[in-house]
C-alpha cells in the first residue's frame, strides 16, 4: 500500500509524541494509514525506550469502539504509552456538549423534534410536544409533553423553569402528573429515571443524577 | 385598498359569527365601508345573526363559479348603507370552493370596502384554509375554558406558520363572578399560554342571545355591556387606544348607590 495523502501526522514534543489524526477522511482509511506509518516508517523513533503519546482526533466524533481500534494499533508497539486521547466528548456523555439552543413557542398540535440535547427558550403549550434524543431544558413553561432520551437513552433528564407537563417520557418510560409524583412545586424542577421509575427533584440536585455535568464547587 | 380580517377560533360555539357580525356592524357604526363574508359553506349563520336571511339571492359559490357578478351577490344591510354581506352557500360543502377562488373574491372586495370581515368555520380543514386565504389579519376568539384555549393555541400555531403572522385575541363570554370565585380561567392565565396581543374582552351578556335571535347585532343596543366591548374592539381595529373594560363595573355602580344612601 502506498500512502499518498497525509492523514496521520506524527510530531515530536518535549516529552513524547503527538499523533495528529485527520478529522475529515474516512475512519478506516485513517486506521490503515496509522498502521502503515507505525509499521513502515520512523523505525528509529518507534523502537527503544518508552515514549508518551498524545492522540489528537480534531473534531471527529468517534465511538468507543473506534477509539479502542486506534489504541489497539498504537498498543502493538510496546514502547508507545498512550497518555491522552483528545476528541470531542460524545454527546451522550456530557449534557453541556452539543447543547443546541432554540426559541419560540411549541403550540398545541406542533412537535419539535431534535437530535441531541436541547435548550429551549420559550413555552411548550398543552397539546404541544418536544422530543429529543438527549436532554431537554426548557427556559420557560413546560405545559405540554416532553420526551427526552428518545431512542433509548435512559440517563436523559427533562428540566423546566415552570414544570407543569401534561405527560413526561424518558426513553421508554411514560409518566403523568400529578398522581404519580408527590410534593409538587412547579418551579425549576427536573425529571429523571431511577430504577425505571420517573422521579422529580429540584434543579439544584441535578448533579446527583448526572455527575457527568460539570459541577461548580467554588473555592 | 381595504383590509381583510378573518375571525377564527378552531373550536365551534365560542362566538365567531356573533363576533364577526358585531365587529362589522360596529365598524359601520363608526362610518367605515364594511363587507362581511361568510365562509362557513353548508352551515351558514351570519345571515341569520344579521337578520338578512330573506334577502339572499346569490352566494359565495355562485360568485366563484361565475353564475353571477360579485356585486349581485352582496346583500346590503337594512341599517347601514355602507355595510354589505356576502353569504355562504347552504347547499354545498367546504370543498366546493378553493382558497385561490376565495382569495380572488376578497381581493375584489378590498377595492370597494375599507374592511372585510371574514367569518371562518370551526375546524382546521378546508373551510379554515379557504377562510384565511384572502386575509391580511386574523382575530382569534376564545372563551375562558380549557378546551377553547387549547384549540385557539392550535389555530394560532397554524396562523403563525401561514401568511397571517400576528393574530389578535378576543376573550369572549367572561363571567366576572365565576372568574372571581376561581371557577373560570382568568385573562392572565389565557394570555400566559397563548402569548399573543389581546384586542378585547367581551363579558357574557344575555342581550347577545336576544339580539342574535332577533337578527339585530348586539352592538346596536348601548344598554348591553357586550355592545360596548364590541365597539371598543372596533375602535382598536381603527388604531385607537381604548383601555380594557373593567369587568367589575357592576359592583362599582352598586357602591355608588350605597354611597348615595350614606352606607358606603
Amino acid at each position: 500500500m502506498t500512502v499518498k495523502s497525509n492523514h496521520v501526522t506524527i510530531k515530536g514534543i518535549k516529552d513524547g509524541l503527538v499523533f495528529l489524526l485527520d478529522d475529515k477522511c474516512e475512519f478506516n482509511l485513517l486506521l490503515e494509514e496509522l498502521r502503515y506509518k507505525l509499521e513502515h516508517s520512523h523505525q528509529n523513533i518507534l523502537t527503544g525506550p518508552i515514549i508518551h503519546v498524545d492522540v489528537k482526533l480534531g473534531t471527529r466524533n468517534v465511538t468507543e469502539e473506534q477509539k479502542q481500534a486506534i489504541l489497539d494499533i498504537l498498543g502493538q508497539k510496546g514502547n508507545l504509552l498512550v497518555r491522552s486521547v483528545e476528541a470531542p466528548e460524545p454527546e451522550t456523555a456530557d449534557g453541556t456538549n452539543g447543547l443546541t439552543t432554540m426559541s419560540g413557542i411549541v403550540r398545541s398540535g406542533q412537535m419539535l423534534h431534535h437530535e441531541g440535547n436541547l435548550l429551549f427558550l420559550g413555552d411548550v403549550n398543552p397539546g404541544g410536544t418536544i422530543c429529543c434524543t438527549g436532554d431537554i431544558f426548557v427556559l420557560g413553561s413546560l405545559r405540554g409533553m416532553a420526551h427526552a432520551g428518545f431512542g433509548g437513552q435512559e440517563e436523559a433528564v427533562i428540566a423546566a423553569s415552570y414544570f407543569a407537563p401534561t405527560q413526561l417520557r424518558i426513553s421508554e418510560t411514560i409518566s403523568r402528573p400529578p398522581d404519580e409524583w408527590e410534593n409538587r412545586e412547579t418551579s425549576m424542577e427536573f425529571a429523571f429515571l431511577q430504577d425505571g421509575k420517573m422521579q422529580i427533584d429540584k434543579i439544584t440536585n441535578i448533579f446527583r443524577v448526572r455527575p457527568d455535568f460539570n459541577v461548580f464547587k467554588g473555592v | 385598498m381595504g383590509e381583510a380580517i378573518v375571525v377564527t377560533s378552531g373550536k365551534g360555539g365560542v362566538g365567531k359569527t356573533t363576533t364577526s357580525a358585531n365587529i362589522g356592524t360596529a365598524l359601520a357604526l363608526l362610518g367605515k365601508k364594511v363587507c362581511l363574508v361568510d365562509t362557513d359553506i353548508g352551515l351558514r349563520n351570519l345571515d341569520v345573526v344579521m337578520g338578512l336571511e330573506n334577502r339572499i339571492i346569490y352566494d359565495l359559490i355562485d360568485v366563484a363559479e361565475g353564475r353571477c357578478r360579485l356585486q349581485q351577490a352582496l346583500v346590503k344591510d337594512k341599517r347601514f348603507d355602507e355595510l354589505y354581506m356576502l353569504p355562504a352557500a347552504q347547499t354545498k360543502d367546504k370543498n366546493a370552493i378553493s382558497p385561490e377562488q376565495v382569495k380572488d373574491i376578497i381581493l375584489e372586495l378590498k377595492k370597494e370596502h375599507e374592511y372585510i370581515i371574514i367569518d371562518c368555520p370551526a375546524g382546521i380543514e378546508q373551510g379554515f384554509k379557504n377562510a384565511i386565504a384572502g386575509a391580511d389579519q386574523a382575530i382569534v376568539v376564545t372563551t375562558p375554558e380549557h378546551a377553547a384555549v387549547r384549540d385557539a393555541d392550535r389555530i394560532i400555531g397554524l396562523l403563525e406558520s401561514s401568511h397571517v403572522h400576528s393574530p389578535k385575541l378576543i376573550v369572549n363570554r367572561i363571567r366576572t363572578n365565576m372568574v372571581k370565585s376561581g371557577d373560570m380561567l382568568d385573562i392572565e392565565d389565557i394570555l400566559q399560554v397563548l402569548n399573543i396581543d389581546l384586542i378585547g374582552i367581551v363579558p357574557d351578556d344575555e342581550h347577545v342571545i336576544k339580539a342574535a335571535n332577533s337578527g339585530e347585532p348586539t352592538v346596536m343596543n348601548p344598554e348591553s355591556r357586550a355592545a360596548i366591548a364590541y365597539r371598543n374592539i372596533a375602535r382598536r381595529i381603527l388604531g385607537d387606544t381604548v383601555p380594557l373594560m373593567l369587568l367589575d363595573q357592576k359592583p362599582g355602580m352598586f357602591k355608588r348607590f350605597k354611597k348615595f344612601f350614606g352606607m358606603g
